[in-house]
């Protein structure tokens, strides 16, 4: 993909212009896109909200009151309460820390896994390739989540015992999701690698003598890493998907971890008279995902090499 | 044509073997006895369980055991239900129809929205229309499936008590009426999964036709002073549509997914439904069978699709 512009369009122009780093050239254009950059701030915010909300908002999660039950938004609750009459909003604060860290969390198991097969792949071609590649397309058609169902049914008490409850389905949760999630990269850094290696600052690189783990790390990965930085944000969102509906589905988290697709499967058989509470972790849920997936897509505009403005 | 076919029939058999290794496997490297059930049965004393388990195989070495379980699953010997004590194949094939039929209407509804609103923005792209279209459908594949079923019941159900929001299987109905009802029922389950399919499904077909829509063969066919019509519907769609049948094939267990879902949030009594209850009620035999299912039906598809491709561009058949 890389450098399939010809060359002398883009060189004349970039001659004109005063010399610019090509990050900074990626910011320049992802700044552009006025979606993406208002979802870069929407995403921000609740970042910044989830990290340090619940320091502002210093309201146990598991408080019960059972005067304030099912309660709209007021201002002693400013997203209402649930059955227990629990405060939404300290719930919603810490159950969006976990859905984050397992979005993160997974990217990077997915990304990590997705770079070593694609690279192993791209690099080695032959047997090996045609090997890797049938693995990936066989993981493509694997039905996810009756998979991850499955895995969670079967694994979900001996690890529990193992590192106790909350860490136990995190590690399984984010590793589940993370393996099923590797295969759009690990296709994305193949492809790049067989029309990177043959370009000639490669080439020149292994006249110079360079190592074949060399000229992967320093020379080839490195110019490959746009498409994996945006496949790597829309990842975050699938994955933060994934464990809602786990979640959702009452197989995520323990019960008493306030996940934002708990909450909503706490709230499904209240909706008629306590709308509030499925709304607001919903909405949180959309807001994450839809300002991560726009994100991504100014990330797209911004670090496709073919895009020239 | 029947060349094609078999040989695409051959490549589905070894990812079906693939698939069937990874669930065999994931099962083998469970911890515990995922026929525990029968072991905390007190009416069962042990060397009687001993006994059970060396006629199911369970001490044999590990490959012997695949065999044993390949052969019995695809002979349709799925064991019986620890809950309702039905065969398994039975329960399923009771519960198949319904998905079948509520996924074949979402993804009919998906492909109704897709190619008209993704062919008419890419022919104007970055006017208005093609704006719109874009945001909407970025946030319609970014809405969980799980939150737009709660909004539409939250809606069309409890605010405006126009629709049902649970299933019933057994409407005390005959005709027209029977079928009136059944429209209603299922109406929001189709249109939620459809609506999110629809969306995703959008972009793919705008950024298909864009490419399609620049290339030589349709300044051409323009030249030769063909309508616009003409030239969208017989020289851009057709071609457009291969990349597009490709996508939509490696999205197909997401579509798996959502129907899950739809099915929990509804009540829809479909396997998707069923799976959810049998892990709930640690029924191991009906989870691995449905799980084998859902993959079966995936390659199915992958199958069907790879035929659409076939009719879809000629020069790939004779290949």
């Amino acid at each position: 993909m890389a450098g399939s512009t010809p060359a002398s369009a883009t060189a004349s122009a970039a001659a004109a212009r005063p010399h610019v780093g090509p990050w900074r050239e990626a910011g320049r254009r992802f700044r552009k896109h006025r979606l993406a950059m208002a979802s870069a701030v929407v995403l921000s915010v609740l970042v910044l909200a989830v990290l340090v909300g619940p320091i502002l908002w210093p309201v146990p999660i598991d408080g019960i009151d059972f005067t304030a039950q099912l309660q709209g938004p007021s201002r002693a609750h400013p997203l209402g309460t649930d059955d227990l009459g629990q405060d939404l909003l300290a719930r919603i604060l810490y159950g969006g820390r976990i859905s984050l860290a397992v979005g993160f969390t997974a990217m990077l198991v997915a990304v990590g896994v997705g770079v070593l097969v694609g690279s192993v792949a791209g690099i080695s071609g032959g047997k090996l390739d045609a090997a890797l590649m049938w693995l990936t397309d066989l993981f493509l058609s694997l039905p996810q989540l009756p998979l991850l169902l499955l895995i969670i049914y079967l694994f979900r008490d001996s690890l529990k015992e193992l590192v106790g409850p909350e860490m136990g389905v995190f590690i399984l949760i984010v590793a589940v999701i993370g393996l099923f999630n590797w295969m759009p990269v690990a296709r994305l850094v193949r492809a790049q690698f067989f029309s990177l290696r043959e370009k000639e600052f490669v080439e020149a690189a292994r006249a110079l003598g360079a190592s074949r783990l060399r000229l992967v790390a320093r020379h080839i990965l490195p110019n490959a890493l746009g498409p994996v930085i945006v496949a790597a944000t829309i990842d975050i969102a699938a994955a933060i998907i994934a464990e809602s509906t786990l979640s959702f589905l009452g197989l995520g988290f323990p019960p008493d971890i306030p996940t934002w697709g708990r909450l909503l499967f706490d709230a499904k058989d209240n909706l008629d008279f306590a709308p509030h509470w499925a709304l607001f972790p919903g909405l949180a849920i959309f807001l994450t995902v839809v300002s991560i997936n726009f994100v991504g897509d100014g990330l797209r505009d911004a670090l496709d090499p073919r895009r020239v403005q | 044509m029947t060349q094609y076919l078999v040989r695409r029939l051959l490549i589905a058999i070894p990812s079906l073997l693939g698939i069937s290794v990874i669930l065999f496997t994931v099962l083998a490297l469970a911890p515990g006895d995922p026929f525990e059930e029968l072991a905390t049965n007190p009416a069962i004393p042990p060397d009687v369980r001993a006994q059970l388990r060396a006629s199911l195989g369970m001490d044999d070495p590990i490959h012997e055991r695949y065999i044993q379980w390949l052969f019995a699953m695809l002979r349709g010997e799925w064991g019986y239900s620890f809950v309702s004590r039905i065969p398994v194949d039975q329960l399923i094939l009771q519960r198949l129809p319904t998905t079948i039929a509520v996924m074949g209407a979402s993804q009919v509804l998906a492909l109704c929205i897709a190619l008209p609103v993704g062919v008419f923005a890419a022919t104007r792209p970055y006017s208005i229309f093609d704006q719109i279209a874009n945001t909407l459908a970025f946030v319609g594949f970014s809405l969980p499936t799980f939150f737009t079923g709660l909004l539409f019941i939250l809606f069309f159900s409890i605010h405006l008590d126009w629709l049902p929001f649970v299933y019933n299987t057994n409407i005390q109905a005959s005709g027209w009426r029977w079928w009136w009802e059944q429209f209603r029922q299922s109406i929001m389950p189709i249109a939620v999964l459809g609506l999110f399919q629809g969306a995703a499904w959008t972009r793919y077909v705008r950024s298909a036709v864009l490419d399609v829509i620049r290339l030589d063969h349709v300044t051409t066919a323009r030249a030769k002073g063909l309508s616009e019509g003409r030239i969208t519907v017989k020289h851009v769609v057709r071609n457009a549509m291969i990349p597009v049948v490709t996508l939509v094939a490696l999205q197909l267990p997401a579509v798996f997914g959502g129907a899950i879902v739809t099915e929990q949030i509804f009540r829809v009594p479909g396997i998707g439904s069923l799976l959810i209850s049998a892990i709930l009620a640690n029924d191991t035999p009906v989870i691995m069978a449905v799980t084998f299912v859902f993959s079966a039906l995936v390659i199915f598809f992958n199958l069907v699709a790879d035929i659409l491709y076939g009719w879809l561009d000629p020069r790939i058949s004779y290949r």
